[in-house]
């Protein structure tokens, strides 16, 4: 597995909470993200990383997004 | 009441970040080893795989490579250690306020208060090693016990990944059938003199009637004598205490070997100069120069001298540090490494003894000059102002303030 960084859109709600998007994955394409069910800190096993973890839905599959020092990646294939 | 204190202990600290960070690496042997180019090639840390091969922190590269020739060497990575103590860090902060850090990968958490909210200190210990390997990815060591020492002697009972409870019903038993060497404190020469009158584990000592350690390893005896029989009763100091400054310096293992006076004095300026500059940054001057100097064989001297007034000027800490030098230092081996520390601090404008033999007019003109230098090399770097001495080898030149971060610390404070 590898560590991939991502393009990544989001947005701050009123009282703060920094909310991922959408994304772009490294061959271009573009991914919403359809639902934030939770973010806390975590690392990253398997593609080697510790930052902010966001479990989210993705076309229909969950996946974690990792906030890493100022950048987005997400575990890769 | 009885005080519960954490040893927390991040295992392999520099090794298992790395690790988390090159999965790729995870089951081979990897040893984090400083830059061979600057002579700093020695072992820094290892992971578990590393160590069944024998490989020991502080050895050459090359010795680690003749143990396990598949080793698997990275250069430390300071930022990203930091980054990841000062996490750990927050992590304990959640249990209590009061933590104190023992070098990069270690604090003592006294619990004592937070037991009401939180549970037991073995329930906290349990809590916070999870927290530690899910969050940060690596793992940690933890000593619970009622004083700090003993806290610190459980975190390395068991690793990784454990928690040690010693208790006042069953540190003997735990911890007086111990190798008196395993106390804090008690290093090569300390055990080696132990040895010496039959004191071999940490119970011995402990047994020992105190007069005899007293008469025998002097006011450092008793210390150490109250450390083996459970009685350390110094606190955790939170974090946010600012200790007072007792000294300052700086070493340097330099890029090849030293072999005569003029390497020396080349170092020594870079030193002193780094030295007084620091001084100067807190205002302080100091009374005392110690130098240090360790030969291509890893043997080392430290030795020291009073200057007549306090001082942060940095020539006149230098050609303190050559006399002490040249008073002390034969040439039997050339040098790897050399130190200057100054200490027996005094507030900078503070009212100073005057001598009659001596010219103090110039005085204020040399420090007036060594802030001017501050001043340019803060507006236009380190390198923008030299000392012509410094040109003759630009290889044993250095910037020691911004190339040295992680300073050690004192058990006593």
């Amino acid at each position: 597995m590898k560590k991939v960084f991502v393009q990544l859109n989001a947005t701050f709600s009123p009282n703060g909470e920094l909310i991922p998007v959408s994304f772009v994955w490294e061959d271009g394409s573009k991914y919403i993200i359809d639902k934030v069910y939770d973010h806390k800190k975590a690392a990253s096993l398997k593609v080697g990383g510790q930052g902010i973890r966001y479990r989210c839905k993705v076309m229909g599959k969950e996946v974690f997004i990792f906030f890493e020092e100022g950048r987005w990646f997400v575990e890769g294939k | 009441m009885n005080r519960v204190i954490l040893h927390c202990d991040l295992n392999n600290f520099y090794a298992s970040v790395e690790c988390l960070y090159n999965p790729q690496f995870r089951d081979y042997p990897l040893a984090v080893c400083g830059s061979q180019d600057l002579r700093h090639g020695i072992v820094l840390a290892k992971n578990y795989i590393a160590k069944k091969f024998g490989i020991k922190t502080g050895e050459a590269i090359w010795q680690a490579k003749q143990k396990c020739p598949n080793l698997v060497v990275v250069n430390p990575n300071y930022a990203l250690y930091l980054r990841f103590s000062k996490e750990a860090r927050e992590i304990y902060s959640r249990y209590s306020s009061l933590v104190e850090s023992f070098g990069i990968d270690e604090c003592w958490i006294d619990v004592s208060e937070s037991t009401k909210l939180f549970g037991d200190g073995e329930k906290i210990a349990n809590e916070i090693r999870e927290l530690i390997k899910t969050e940060l990815g690596v793992t940690a060591s933890v000593g619970v016990s009622f004083n700090r020492i003993f806290a610190k002697l459980g975190s390395d009972l068991k690793k990784p990944d454990a928690t040690t409870v010693i208790t006042e019903n069953n540190f003997k038993e735990m911890v007086w059938n111990l190798n008196v060497g395993e106390l804090l404190y008690v290093g090569r020469s300390t055990r080696r003199k132990l040895n010496q009158v039959g004191i071999m584990t940490i119970g011995d000592l402990a047994g020992t009637p105190l007069s005899f350690i007293k008469r025998y390893l002097g006011k450092w005896g008793e210390t150490l004598w109250n450390f083996a029989n459970g009685m350390d009763y110094s606190e955790v100091i939170a974090t946010d205490y600012q200790e007072t400054i007792k000294g300052i310096g700086n070493s340097m293992t330099t890029a090849r070997d030293l072999v005569n006076t003029d390497d020396v004095k080349l170092t020594f300026t870079v030193l002193a100069e780094s030295v007084a500059e620091r001084l100067r940054k807190h205002n302080l001057k100091g009374s005392t120069i110690q130098i240090s100097i360790r030969d291509n064989e890893l043997a080392s001297i430290e030795r020291q001298a009073k200057l007549p007034v306090p001082s942060y000027i940095s020539g006149e800490i230098s050609r303190k540090a050559m006399d002490i030098f040249n008073a002390n230092w034969g040439w039997h081996k050339p040098i790897r490494s050399l130190g200057i520390r100054s200490t027996d601090l005094v507030t900078a404008d503070t009212h100073t003894q005057l001598s009659f033999f001596e010219d103090y007019n110039k005085r204020p003109q040399l420090e007036t000059l060594e802030f001017s230098i501050d001043a340019i090399r803060k507006r236009f770097g380190h390198y923008s102002v030299q000392r012509a001495i410094l040109l003759k080898d630009s290889a044993l030149n250095a910037n020691p303030i911004e190339d040295n971060i992680i300073h050690p610390v004192s058990f006593f404070r």
